[in-house]
């Protein structure tokens, strides 16, 4: 009777699985009792209660308005913004630059793409953190002190403290401005898909009904604008938009390590298209950059998106480098926020919870992206 | 040119010189170079693009190599317009060593020696074996125990004063031999049938890929002395090393799986006919295929690692990096923080460059195989 028991492989494999699932549970348990009796000998309080005090410590720039007497909670939201910001605008300048990189490396300009070829090797052979604090010594070290500052074009200056462009100043109620606009938008794109859903084609109408709401809505909310230009004042400027050296520093280095990758994947993809594509829109007498963006491409494309996809979520998990170089994204304020008060725990749950959420939503729209240039196959 | 439309030589490459088919393959027209940068507007504009760039980096030239001090006693002849080497020069013991005693560096060098003879043992494919990892895992005791100390006079050295390149080396190696076992048992559990260890694997692989190094750093680094119990206490390089190690698991248990799903499910099927239990058939039949056949992206995994060492600066690790930073700001020297990072990016540059091409000779071996 045992021995039969002994021998049924079903009974064997869920013994096994019933004994690994108690040996993982167990772990865990003993990790969190560990955990509660050094919290305890130590006299952390552990909640989520310290997310309503006032953080008390500044954060030097951020998207979403800040000050020092803001709570925690709203801390760790501007962390979020800026490395919402920094990791659209590192995705959205290298996947671009990318592109240059990819069909440079490919080109049959032998100085193009030996140049595209350094430049690879050169990038993605050393680590990003030392390509970080490489620019940020550069900004900071080797360009000129404000009174200095270079001046190429007219209200434009860059220097250590970093580059001042000109600006627009709004007053009114902007958020409601922004949502509204993006509620707008969003309507128009759809209105404008449905039409030509029915075979209708006015492009015209969405764009100029989106248009007058705009201007209604800018209206309403009472936004006003004010071109504002920097200008040197004792030892600083005053107006304009800044951008630190920190920022400047951390887009240089993180657009071009990410560049460097998403010209590998172009190429890659565009190599995987069969040599018969591009000889036959030849012999269709289309030209090498119709054959390119028409044949080409559409079919790179679908071996480049998972990849790519890949590539974006690192480089969201790699904005985190910016606290090296100090640049306040959500790594770094968090890491300040445990300095202040060893919340750890809820810090690195509050960590954990953002990059998951961020990673599942990027894999979500790539997939969209993924399924929209797949194969129909029947 | 037109063809008749029965005769299109589907197979010719170059359409130019069709009877070239006959009589072996046709020759390949060398086009005159001035006619590739400056055939037609295209071209010419790439030209002038790509040349008014590297002129753009001259200046660079010139602060790097010819306004450059490379050598000299007196820091305050640095920092005239050109790069100051001569302070990579003075510190590099200290760049490579960081803080070990002066008199014993001596035992990072051999441990460096010591790594360089094990790669270069291990590059010829013929010599992958058992002996090979006998051989790596001694080695690697032997290096701990050198930087370690303690015995037969040399005196003992604690992990707060390692630091520089061994630290870096140590790290990568250690965190990929040691992440390699359980990324195979990851890669199994993904792979099983059976939905527990599916379960499991799943959620270990995907939260910590889903989570930056520098997260998984600050856990290691802020919560593993909580996890513990009181009495145990691990020192801050190994925190370092059991957070590179399971992220170096994550990553390479992806790429095994990759090998795994590589492998035909015939070669399974034919094991268990031979009478061959479950799990023999795994360890001896299927997993040597598939770790043979991800080898090159294997290559390429540890080239991330190794460049991944480099963020432990951010929990106050001594590698090379921070050595390198402490080192420019030293206030004697004019900030020479530029030239320290780009050493240690030389540096690093030099290992990551050798494993990828290590990799790319790989991988033109397997495919020289396939052909045959």
């Amino acid at each position: 009777m045992l021995a039969a028991l002994w021998d049924s492989p079903r009974l064997r494999a869920w013994a096994g699985q019933a004994l690994l699932l108690f040996l993982f549970v167990g772990t865990l348990v003993w990790l969190a009792a560990n955990t509660v009796e050094n919290l305890a000998v130590r006299s952390i309080r552990v909640g989520f209660d310290f997310l309503a005090r006032p953080a008390n410590f500044p954060i030097s720039e951020s998207v979403v308005p800040y000050s020092p007497m803001d709570s925690f909670a709203w801390a760790y939201v501007v962390g979020i913004g800026n490395t919402l910001m920094i990791s659209a605008m590192a995705i959205l300048s290298a996947t671009l630059l990318g592109l240059l990189v990819g069909l440079a490396r490919r080109a049959r300009h032998p100085m193009l793409s030996g140049v595209a070829g350094v430049f690879v090797t050169a990038v993605r052979n050393t680590p990003l953190i030392v390509q970080l604090l490489f620019w940020y010594a550069l900004v900071t070290t080797a360009l000129p002190a404000p009174r200095n500052a270079l001046h190429p074009l007219p209200y434009i200056y860059l220097s250590q403290r970093g580059l001042y462009l000109p600006g627009i100043d709004w007053s009114g109620n902007g958020w409601g401005f922004a949502a509204g606009t993006a509620g707008i938008l969003v309507a128009a794109a759809m209105l404008a898909r449905r039409l030509r859903r029915q075979g209708r084609t006015a492009p015209a109408l969405p764009a100029v009904g989106a248009a007058a709401a705009v201007l209604a809505l800018a209206w309403i909310t009472g936004i006003g604008a004010a071109a504002s230009l920097p200008e040197l004042r004792g030892f600083n400027f005053s107006g304009g938009m800044r951008l630190s050296p920190e920022f400047a520093a951390l887009m240089v280095g993180l657009v071009l390590y990410t560049s460097v990758f998403i010209g590998e994947i172009i190429r890659g993809g565009i190599d995987a298209v069969g040599r018969g594509q591009w000889e036959a829109g030849r012999a269709l007498g289309l030209s090498e950059r119709q054959t390119l963006m028409r044949i080409v491409m559409p079919q790179a494309l679908r071996v480049i998106i998972p990849p790519l996809t890949t590539q974006y979520l690192s480089t969201v998990k790699n904005s985190t480098l910016a606290l090296a170089v100090g640049f306040p994204e959500l790594g770094l304020v968090i890491g300040t926020v445990i300095n202040q008060t060893g919340q750890a725990l809820e810090s690195i749950a509050i960590l954990l919870a953002v990059y998951l959420t961020i990673g599942a939503a990027v894999s979500l729209l790539m997939n969209w992206c993924n399924a929209r240039t797949a194969l129909v196959t029947r | 040119m037109s063809w008749p439309l029965g005769e299109f030589p589907i197979m010719t490459m170059t359409t130019a010189i069709p009877a070239a088919a006959a009589d072996g393959p046709p020759k390949r027209r060398r086009t005159p170079i001035l006619q590739i940068l400056f055939g037609d507007l295209l071209a010419a504009g790439l030209t002038v693009m790509t040349g008014a760039l590297v002129l753009a980096l001259l200046p660079a030239l010139r602060w790097g190599v010819l306004d450059a001090v490379w050598s000299t006693a007196d820091p305050g002849r640095c920092g005239a317009g050109g790069a100051c080497w001569a302070f990579v020069a003075a510190k590099i013991r200290f760049i490579l060593f960081g803080v070990y005693p002066a008199d014993e560096q001596w035992r990072p060098l051999a441990v460096i020696g010591l790594v360089l003879a094990m790669v270069l043992v291990s590059l010829p494919p013929r010599h992958w074996g058992r002996r090979l990892l006998t051989g790596w895992a001694v080695a690697i005791g032997a290096m701990l125990a050198l930087m370690w100390g303690g015995f037969a006079g040399l005196p003992f050295v604690s992990t707060a004063n390692w630091g520089g390149l061994p630290v870096t080396l140590l790290l990568a190696i250690l965190s990929l031999g040691l992440g390699f076992p359980v990324a195979v048992t990851l890669a199994l559990g993904r792979r099983s049938r059976v939905p527990v260890p599916r379960f499991l694997s799943v959620l270990v692989i995907e939260t910590i890929r889903g989570m930056p190094l520098v997260g998984l750093l600050f856990i290691s680094s802020i919560m593993m002395p909580l996890l513990l119990p009181a009495g145990w206490s691990v020192d801050k390089l190994g925190r370092t090393l059991a957070a590179l190690t399971i992220f170096a698991a994550a990553y390479l248990a992806e790429v095994i799986r990759g090998g795994l799903q590589g492998v035909p499910g015939g070669q399974m099927e034919a094991a268990r006919a031979l009478g061959i239990p479950v799990w023999k058939a795994v360890w001896h039949v299927v997993l040597p295929q598939a770790i043979q056949k991800v080898i090159p992206p294997l290559t390429n995994t540890a080239i991330v690692m190794v460049k991944n060492t480099s963020l432990v600066l951010i929990v106050g690790v001594f590698d090379m990096l921070s050595a390198a930073r402490t080192a420019a700001s030293d206030p004697v020297w004019p900030a020479p923080y530029a030239e320290s990072y780009l050493f240690v990016g030389a540096v690093y540059f030099l290992i990551c460059f050798a494993i990828s091409l290590y990799a790319r000779w790989l991988e033109g071996r397997v495919q020289e195989k396939d052909l045959r």
